[in-house]
């Protein structure tokens, strides 16, 4: 036993080796593997007579993508999935700061939970809960009758590409049940950025005559962006990619995720199905590139 | 007739059962270098939060040359801190660091260039502006914070233990470096330490700090000379304290006295009584040879026993290692004995 410890002491190169090997494995061939997969089947095309996916390279599959409904249907995710990200951030930000610089110990253990109690239950639970709370006779409806406040409903419903029928069968409801869902990836990364700010660089930046505001802009912001940016990327892919809040709310002018299931389920069309997945994978290297630029990881 | 720079008046500063600062008055002059010395917990940080605005006073006031500062906020009074950990921004350029006082004040940016490398050359670190801290040494980044305090010109600069994070060698080249940078500028330093040699080597004056009540406030040869308290004699150098029975036989006086270890003379026989000496006899039971001088450890025949500091003069290491189980005398001038209360 002694004589294997100092086997593998006195080896630390194959000890990282044997602990890696499976995780290792694992990321080769099941994540990246499929990831390649998929990318190679984008480049093959549905034969429209047979019916059967044809294994030649094409970029027609592509092409399909440049359709104008297609492209709506990106248009319509990508912004959603922005309005989501920046209501996100903004709802957060205050919270997260607050957990990180302001509460004890103790209630911050219980924030902490709080934020992520929601993560515990079933996400298509939380679904169907605001699907009931947003719809006409629901508990919204409800506090809104009960104030008098039908003409702003109505009105908010009234603004086309926001509005709809009912809150629940609107863009603005499927909004709000995608802020709420992604808000815990929000505040987590960016209570963690603000937790490794020092309390020092904070009366740093007062002693040398700083006022809360200028300290907020010049330290805190700056400090905290790499935890936006690291949130965002939740947020973000999360709803680029989503498929169960747009099929339960929501007008029926589909997101990408509802394309992606529809093709390669009822139509069988892996190839595009494929094609439409690789969209926002460009999207968030795209994102990730520009937010390298801007200097978002440089403090990490 | 000036105000003096800083002035406390009955300051307190609890937290909840602890009274960190109780009922401290304290004035420092203008130009001066003061030293806060004490052992950690002692009231002495708490007291630099408190001129720098960082924490408020329970009860008393704080003035800043005549005005009452204790319920201001930090950005509005006229001190700069250089905090222990440096507290540097990891975001910013050097220059962006040591400008930002200017910056938050609308300097525009020319000055703000010219001024930031004067500073630079005055930290000795020009040509270091478009580095970021975490490419800096811990040396570095201390001038840096030094220069990023300095270059607004504050009234009172507040140093909080700046040098603990250095070796010995660059510490002690800091201490003369702040002292000259100091005696340059001009401004009011108060220098946080609980290392009594950085006190006395770069301090005007020295208040000690003892559980939030300051012990003996003096010049470093008042404070090392004469100490006030059987505390200062302990905290800042070694010292002998002599008290009750022994105090009595060896000085006629049964007070409590201190003696400095290296005030003592140590001889092999009887020294010939004098009028302004006093003396003991005892036997040495430890020997510490130091290279530069060596402590004996004697115990007195009248009771108790003393530390005694001889330098390696004429006596080599063999030498001073066969004085163990040896008697000995020791004697030491009147003046140099300090009557402690406490």
């Amino acid at each position: 036993m002694n004589r294997l410890s100092a086997f593998f002491f006195q080896r630390p190169k194959l000890v990282t080796l044997l602990l890696l090997a499976l995780p290792m494995l694992y990321m080769l061939v099941v994540y990246l593997g499929s990831l390649f997969s998929l990318l190679i089947n984008s480049f093959y095309y549905l034969e429209e007579f047979t019916g059967l996916v044809v294994k030649e390279f094409t970029l027609s599959t592509y092409a399909q993508l440049l359709k104008p409904t297609n492209l709506g249907i990106f248009r319509r995710t990508a912004g959603m999935a922005m309005a989501v990200t920046m209501m996100d951030a903004v709802i957060a930000f205050p919270l997260a700061y607050y957990i990180a610089k302001f509460a004890s110990p103790r209630l911050r253990t219980y924030l902490y939970i709080a934020v992520t109690l929601p993560l515990w239950s079933s996400y298509l639970v939380r679904v169907y809960a605001w699907k009931l709370i947003l719809s006409k006779e629901g508990i919204l409806s409800w506090f809104v009758d009960l104030f008098h406040l039908n003409p702003a409903l109505d009105w908010v419903l009234s603004i086309p590409g926001i509005g709809g029928s009912s809150l629940s069968l609107s863009p603005l409801g499927m909004f709000i049940a995608f802020c709420y869902i992604w808000l815990p990836y929000m505040i987590v990364p960016i209570q963690t950025a603000l937790e490794r700010v020092p309390k020092s660089l904070l009366e740093a930046s007062s002693d040398l005559g700083a006022r809360p505001a200028q300290t907020f802009r010049n330290v805190i912001l700056p400090l905290a962006f790499p935890g936006v940016v690291a949130g965002s990327i939740f947020t973000f892919s999360l709803t680029m990619g989503d498929f169960i809040v747009p099929q339960s709310l929501g007008t029926s002018r589909f997101f990408i995720g509802q394309a992606v299931y529809s093709h390669q389920g009822t139509s069988g069309n892996i190839p595009l199905a494929a094609a439409f997945t690789m969209g926002p994978v460009v999207i968030m290297i795209v994102y990730l590139l520009i937010a390298r630029k801007l200097g978002a990881f440089d403090a990490l | 007739m000036t105000n003096p720079a800083i002035r406390f008046e009955k300051v307190s500063r609890h937290f909840g059962e602890v009274k960190a600062v109780d009922a401290v008055d304290l004035e420092i002059g203008d130009g001066e270098f003061f030293s806060m010395l004490g052992p950690s917990g002692s009231g002495k940080t708490t007291c630099l939060r408190m001129i720098a605005g960082f924490d408020r006073p329970t009860s008393g006031q704080i003035f800043l040359y005549g005005q009452e500062v204790s319920s201001l906020p930090p950005f509005e009074r006229d001190v700069n801190t250089v905090f222990q950990d440096y507290a540097l921004f990891p975001h910013m350029t050097i220059d962006d660091n040591v400008a930002y006082g200017l910056m938050i004040k609308g300097v525009p940016k020319a000055e703000r260039t010219k001024r930031v490398n004067d500073m630079l050359d005055l930290v000795q670190l020009p040509g270091f502006g478009h580095r970021k801290p975490s490419q800096l040494s811990g040396g570095q980044r201390q001038r840096v914070a030094l220069a990023r305090a300095l270059i607004n010109h504050p009234k009172v600069l507040l140093l909080d233990e700046p040098l603990g994070a250095l070796d010995l060698k660059l510490r002690q080249q800091m201490q003369v470096e702040l002292k000259s940078i100091q005696q340059r500028v001009g401004i009011t330093f108060i220098f946080v330490t609980h290392d009594q040699e950085e006190a006395l080597t770069m301090s005007d004056r020295i208040a000690v700090f003892n559980q939030g009540k300051i012990e003996q406030i003096g010049t470093p040869s008042e404070v090392y000379e004469k100490p006030a308290t059987s505390f200062v004699a302990g905290f800042v150098g070694t010292s002998n304290l002599i008290s009750g029975e022994v105090a009595k036989r060896i000085t006629g006086s049964d007070k409590t006295f201190s003696i400095r270890p290296e005030k003592i003379y140590l001889g092999p026989g009887a020294d010939k009584p004098s009028e302004n000496k006093y003396s003991a006899t005892g036997t040495v039971r430890d020997v510490i040879y130091l290279g530069l001088y060596t402590r004996y450890l004697v115990d007195l025949e009248d009771g108790g026993d003393l530390v005694v500091i001889e330098q390696n003069l004429k006596t080599t290491s063999m030498d001073v290692l066969n004085a163990r189980g040896q008697k000995v005398c020791l004697s030491w001038e009147k003046d140099h004995i300090s009557r402690v209360g406490g």
